[in-house]
């Protein structure tokens, strides 16, 4: 109890010590995120079920530096567009023993408008829960008589950043009740579970610590709505549940299996804390 | 006076075996948090001390703490308090405990423990992602804590 009090202060007389220091300021910016003349949402009110758990929400856009959400402003800069143009490929390609592309039954790919804002939900018959893959490989098993793609491959991010572009600048809303409800407690659960051997929930880093710099990271609010996104430093395009392996891996845990129930929890449940933000349709991080 | 020298050379020659049989992660002692008595038998080195603070690999405590007297190490992160005037504050035992297990110290930290082995929610080998089995060697040696002890009281003002 003591020592808590102590450090408290020290917190403080620690911050004082940067401002002389002279490190780098650790706020988001302010900046609007354009694209195309279209603002995107990155700031929202953060949802009443947070319970105060962030005073609002901030998208990660806002907590790279100024080459990296240049990038994003513009599509033809943007490295991630290359996978929407990719994905449509795959989406007009005739795959599997029933010769049909995703083209026969859906038409263009603007028919996935809205999808990406809602899911993952769960499938009120299946009692599943569907994510944006889980559709593709849903459709490609039991409608196309293809193989599923395998979750981390390029196919499916190709398809993943094709379907989330349909729906760019709608605001998340994805549902906490109903058939979603027990996977949401699920995936809360999992948020605030402290793994591995350096015993770090994601709250400690993207909850208790956003805006503070982990090293040279500036840690973000942790929030989906960017997904996918293109990362420089993999220069490869990364799903949620690609980048939750790698935040459990630092961890010095054993991580879950993109695809796994764990995971599939944990996206919806990560998706929900950023209703109000919307979907980028596949933005640029370091 | 025999009795005397004898009784010497029986204690010199126990700290010569602690030297040797340094104390293992789950026998550790905790008082308040702070741990008396030396992990390694051997005094730490703070220059070597200095290289598990700065290295990612090992202690990587520059991820989370700034200092005016580590300020040549790059890029230190904000995530914990700045350390001037540590060994100000703290003493060389609670130093070792913080270090060893934090948690012991100060309830609920983000701040990693170094010296334990066990306990963990689904550990991991290192960062590869895969099962680990506890006991899982700590992150860091015995050696290794007494050095970064011994870089931290060099932290005064
Ligand atoms: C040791 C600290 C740490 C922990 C624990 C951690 N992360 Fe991260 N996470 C990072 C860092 C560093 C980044 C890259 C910078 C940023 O966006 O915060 C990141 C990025 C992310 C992003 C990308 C945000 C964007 O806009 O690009 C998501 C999503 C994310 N983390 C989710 C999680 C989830 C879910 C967990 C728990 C399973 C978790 N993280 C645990 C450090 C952590
Ligand atoms: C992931 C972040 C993190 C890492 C890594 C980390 N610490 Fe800390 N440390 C903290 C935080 C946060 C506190 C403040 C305690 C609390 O949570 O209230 C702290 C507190 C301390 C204190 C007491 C604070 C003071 O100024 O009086 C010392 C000393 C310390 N750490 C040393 C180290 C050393 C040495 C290492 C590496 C071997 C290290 N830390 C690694 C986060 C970290």
């Amino acid at each position: 109890m003591k020592q808590r009090k102590i450090t408290t202060a020290l917190a403080a007389t620690a911050m004082l010590g940067f401002a002389f220091t002279g490190a780098a300021f650790a706020e988001p910016v302010d900046d609007a995120l354009v694209i195309d003349g279209t603002e995107i949402t990155i700031r929202a009110p953060a949802p009443a079920h947070l319970n105060g758990a962030l005073p609002d929400l901030v998208s990660g856009w806002a907590f790279r530096d100024t080459e990296t959400r240049a990038m994003q402003m513009d599509d033809f800069d943007n490295p991630g567009m290359i996978f929407v143009d990719r994905g449509l490929d795959t989406w007009n390609a005739v795959d599997g023993t029933e010769g049909k592309s995703c083209a026969s039954c859906h038409e263009g790919p603007e028919s996935m408008a809205g999808l990406r804002a809602v899911t993952p939900r769960v499938d009120e018959k299946t009692g599943k829960v569907m994510n944006i893959e889980a559709y593709v490989n849903d459709c490609r098993t039991t409608r196309m008589g293809a193989e599923a793609l395998n979750l981390r491959g390029a196919q499916m991010t190709d398809m993943l950043a094709l379907i989330s572009h349909q729906s760019r600048g709608q605001l998340m809303n994805v549902a906490i009740d109903g058939a979603n409800a027990p996977i949401y407690e699920q995936g809360k659960e999992i948020y605030y579970t402290r793994y591995g051997q350096l015993e770090m929930s994601c709250a400690n880093c993207h909850e208790d610590n956003y805006g503070n710099y982990i090293r040279s990271d500036h840690l973000s609010q942790g929030q989906t709505n960017g997904f996918p996104v293109y990362r420089l430093k993999d220069a490869g395009l990364v799903s949620p549940q690609s980048r939750f392996v790698g935040c459990v891996r630092d961890t010095r845990a054993e991580t879950f299996k993109a695809g796994s129930d764990e995971f599939n929890a944990l996206e919806l449940y990560v998706a929900s804390r950023g209703n109000g933000l919307a979907v980028e349709g596949v933005s640029v991080r370091h | 006076m025999k009795r005397q020298f004898i009784l010497g050379m029986a204690i010199s020659a126990l700290s010569a075996g602690m030297a040797m049989a340094q104390v293992a992660p789950e026998n550790v002692e905790y008082t308040d948090g702070a741990i008396e008595q030396s992990l390694s038998g051997t005094p730490g080195d703070a220059v070597e001390g200095k290289k598990v603070f700065a290295t990612a690999a090992l202690g990587n405590c520059v991820a989370c703490h700034a200092a005016e007297i580590s300020k040549d190490i790059p890029f230190p992160g904000t995530v914990g308090p700045a350390l001037d005037g540590a060994a100000d504050r703290w003493t060389e035992a609670q130093l070792r405990g913080i270090i060893a297990k934090s948690k012991m110290t100060f309830e609920g930290t983000i701040m990693p423990s170094f010296y334990q082995t066990a306990g963990y929610i689904r550990p991991g080998d290192a960062y590869t992602g895969k099962a680990g089995t506890e006991p899982l060697p700590p992150i860091l040696s015995a050696q290794q804590v007494e050095d970064v002890v011994a870089y931290l009281l060099t932290f005064k003002e």
